[in-house]
């Protein structure tokens, strides 16, 4: 049966976890950052994979990892949601699936141990049931094309490649490797788009084997976003909650409003229920479950909406604060909200369930009453 | 005593079962396994129990279930089961929990909640039911109203005023009510489904022991809150399998009539497909929590969401069945003690669902708990204090 709890070492490595980011990621650092130039916080990614590990964490031990797993992965992730830090801990672990599907000792061992990072060279709206478009490969093998909006790519050391006939591992730092900056909706989750100008690579896996890898490591991102989103939503309740039950109007606290209680009400609800959804994803993804799709698609299909609505309650029933820049609240808006187009909106990942629950569409029209295949990519 | 583990309970399972034919007599089967303490294992011994963990009532069940034993029809009892029980086991004294407790949990007596009132629903302490002391008797004068299964109910919780000076929360003691005493008249109040599961009592001049009496004359509303919060736990505890509840029935019928579907209704379905699995994943979560013996408030989380599903799921379905979706079953006064959810029309699943946000305390009151008890929002003002 699936286990929806967190185990004491899962909740031993949230304290870890929430300590450090409580010590050098408070929102006030995270927001002076924005205008740097300097996406991320390399200082702070540095202490949580020297100090925690968290690189390793779904890296087995055979290969220098800690053998722990993604359920631990998840815990992780809720607590970078919970501080919107700017780290690229979510591409590493999607890069991490794709490597333990390649079973690549070589790479598994430089990220357990936190000498190279690498990031799977997909964009990050790409859905789990879609192939990315794949570069050309030239003899020598080198790689020509271009890959956009690919996010944690910035400070990576190691690109993975879907290529035609393949995945390549390419280094970043190769002349023939373009990384132009895009202007992200999330800053703290910056998107680059990436130019292969005939840049060197190695092949990790062949045909479909590298197909799968990709499919299942798309399948982790899925997955796994929604503990960001819920420890996003859990923060933007709390930090909302704490609000209204000090700011006064008309005499009483707004939070005495029932307008603004059932809001916050609903929105327990539903993190409450993401939670359990998240949960589930995550220890189906650590299983190696064969439903692992299916809760994965469940997860982004619940979640994604649910990180979106704790954010905009948490601007809207803060007032002209919550639209203001030194408010952290749009960082958590612009987070959400990337996330819920993030490997997939909610809308694909429905579709998908169509197809893996059974639910198909309707037929189209003047084909008959016969059941037709499920609506395609749209 | 040896220690409680899920092994040790088959045993004893076992052991009751080669003395004890599941086939034979069903109400002596069932009274045996009270005596064996294999009823609520939970439940001290003498009271249905075993003293054990909560969460080997499970695998009791299940080694029961197995046997092909009988149960204790427990929707028929809801109320007792999941309500009543509970609060006894905690208010009440040894010689009531002597009294009440098997008969309940054998399903030989039914019970109801004489709770709600025509002037007294959602603000419940308000209520007006008058309970006055004469010798070793209480004499109970009043109205309650939408109350579930009085027509098949032995005894009723009871609330009622006893002493109407004091502030309205204060005046208040619980009671347990013979349903058979002279004095209560049960009518059946007929629902927008055309059945009447539930009725009006009218109480006049009923005499109820002394002895019936459930703690300290005034304490009635702290006892009430534990009946109350074992309400919302009650109804969303059953576990599910994926597509368990009316979400199956919804699915299958868009499985099995692809004539009817259209591209709203799909993205509909689907939608609802999505909040029922997410629903009912919580719904294990907090039985997990409850198992793991850290139960949250989840409850009124599911509850909550739960109503707003069927009430969803059951709008939808009529909806996609188009024309045949007019067609109603029949509109007979029936008295059934539970809703007949899967065996009638998608009109009935749709018509009866409507009582699901206000059953068991409405979603506007279940929000307001919500938000004051577990988000620790500020109350709001009373004027009625
Ligand atoms: C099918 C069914 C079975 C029932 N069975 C029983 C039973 O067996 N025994 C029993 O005692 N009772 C029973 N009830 C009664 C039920 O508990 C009450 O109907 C319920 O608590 C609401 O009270 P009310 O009907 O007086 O509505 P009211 O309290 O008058 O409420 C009317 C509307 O106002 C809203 N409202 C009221 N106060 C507030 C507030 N403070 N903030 C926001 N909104 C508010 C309510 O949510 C509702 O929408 C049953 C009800 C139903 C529908």
């Amino acid at each position: 049966m699936t286990d929806l709890l967190y185990g004491a070492d899962e909740e031993a490595l949230r304290d870890s976890v929430r300590a450090l980011l409580v010590a050098h990621a408070p929102w006030q650092r995270t927001l002076a950052g924005l205008d740097d130039d300097e996406p991320y916080d390399a200082a702070l990614w540095r202490l949580l994979v020297d100090q925690l590990g968290v690189t390793g964490l779904a890296v087995p031990v055979e290969h220098g990892g800690a053998g722990a797993g993604f359920r631990e992965v998840a815990v992780v992730l809720e607590e970078l949601g919970r501080a919107v830090a700017p780290v690229p801990f979510l591409g590493a672990a999607v890069a991490t699936r794709a490597l333990l599907a390649c079973g690549d000792a070589e790479l598994l061992g430089a990220v357990a141990a936190g000498e190279r990072a690498v990031v799977l060279a997909v964009g990050l709206a790409t859905a789990p049931d879609t192939r990315p478009e794949p570069v050309a490969v030239e003899p020598g093998p080198v790689l020509r094309g271009t890959v956009t909006g690919v996010a944690d790519a910035l400070p990576c050391d190691v690109l993975l490649v879907p290529a035609a006939d393949g995945l390549y591992a390419v280094d970043a730092a190769a002349a023939a490797v373009r990384m132009n900056p895009v202007v992200s909706l999330d800053a703290t989750r910056p998107l680059a788009d990436l130019v292969l100008a005939g840049a060197p690579g190695r092949r990790v896996a062949t045909g479909p084997a590298a197909t799968r890898a990709v499919s299942v490591a798309l399948t982790a991102g899925a997955g796994l976003l929604a503990s960001e989103q819920v420890g996003l939503a859990q923060w933007c309740l709390d930090t909302t909650i704490e609000h209204v039950r000090t700011r006064r109007q008309f005499g009483r606290p707004v939070g005495s409003f029932q307008a603004v209680k059932h809001r916050l009400a609903d929105l327990w609800v539903e993190i409450t229920e993401a939670r359990a959804v998240a949960r589930h994803a995550a220890d189906r993804l650590a299983t190696g479950h064969p439903e692992t799709p299916l809760a994965a698609a469940l997860a982004q299909a619940y979640c994604g909406p649910v990180a979106v609505r704790a954010a905009e309650a948490c601007v809207q029933l803060h007032g002209g604060i919550g639209f203001t820049w030194e408010h952290p609240a749009h960082l958590y808006l612009k987070r959400a909200k990337s996330g819920a187009v993030a490997f997939g909106t909610a809308d694909r990942h429905r579709a998908a369930l169509a197809r893996l629950v059974d639910l198909a569409a309707p037929a189209p029209a003047g084909a008959g009453g016969s059941i037709g295949p499920a609506r395609s990519n749209r | 005593m040896p220690e409680h583990t899920a092994d040790r309970l088959r045993g004893l399972v076992a052991e009751f079962l080669r003395t004890h034919d599941p086939r034979g007599d069903r109400a002596g089967f069932l009274r045996a396994r009270f005596d064996a303490g294999l009823a609520w294992v939970h439940h001290p011994p003498g009271h249905g129990g075993l003293g054990a963990p909560p969460q080997l009532q499970a695998v009791v069940d299940a080694a029961f279930a197995e046997a092909g034993a009988p149960d204790n029809r427990p929707r028929r009892n809801s109320i007792g089961l999941g309500m009543a029980a509970p609060t006894l086991l905690r208010h009440a004294t040894e010689a009531q929990c002597r009294r009440w407790l098997r008969p309940l949990w054998t399903g030989e007596e039914l019970w109801c909640q004489l709770f709600s009132e025509p002037e007294a629903g959602s603000d419940l302490a308000s209520l007006r039911t008058r309970a006055v002391r004469d010798g070793a008797d209480w004499v109970v004068d009043g109205q309650k109203v939408w109350t579930s299964m009085a027509h098949e109910a032995r005894w009723a919780i009871l609330l009622a005023r006893t002493d109407p000076a004091v502030a309205k929360h204060r005046g208040i003691t619980y009671f347990v009510c013979d349903m058979t005493a002279p004095g209560v008249q049960v009518r059946p109040l007929r629902q927008l489904t055309g059945e009447a599961e539930f009725n009006e009592v009218f109480l006049t001049g009923v005499r109820v022991p002394d002895a019936h009496r459930v703690g300290a004359v005034g304490e009635g509303w702290q006892i009430a809150r534990t009946t109350l919060m074992n309400e919302r736990v009650a109804i969303g505890g059953r576990p599910l399998p994926r597509e368990g509840g009316m979400v199956g029935v919804l699915a299958r019928l868009w499985r099995e009539r692809p004539e009817l579907r259209t591209a709203g209704l799909h993205e509909e379905v689907l939608r609802s497909w999505v909040r029922a699995e997410a629903a009912r994943l919580s719904a294990l979560r907090l039985r997990q929590l409850v198992a793991a013996g850290a139960p949250g408030p989840e409850g009124s989380a599911v509850k909550l969401s739960f109503a707003e599903l069927n009430q969803r799921i059951s709008g939808l379905e009529v909806e996609l069945l188009g024309a045949e979706g007019l067609r109603h079953d029949d509109w007979a006064m029936r008295r059934p003690v539970e809703p007949d959810l899967l065996g009638r029309t998608a009109t009935y699943r749709y018509l009866r669902a409507r009582g699901n946000s206000i059953e068991g305390g409405t979603s506007e009151i279940l929000r307001t708990v919500i938000a004051e008890r577990v988000l620790g929002l500020p109350a709001e003002p009373r004027v009625d204090r």
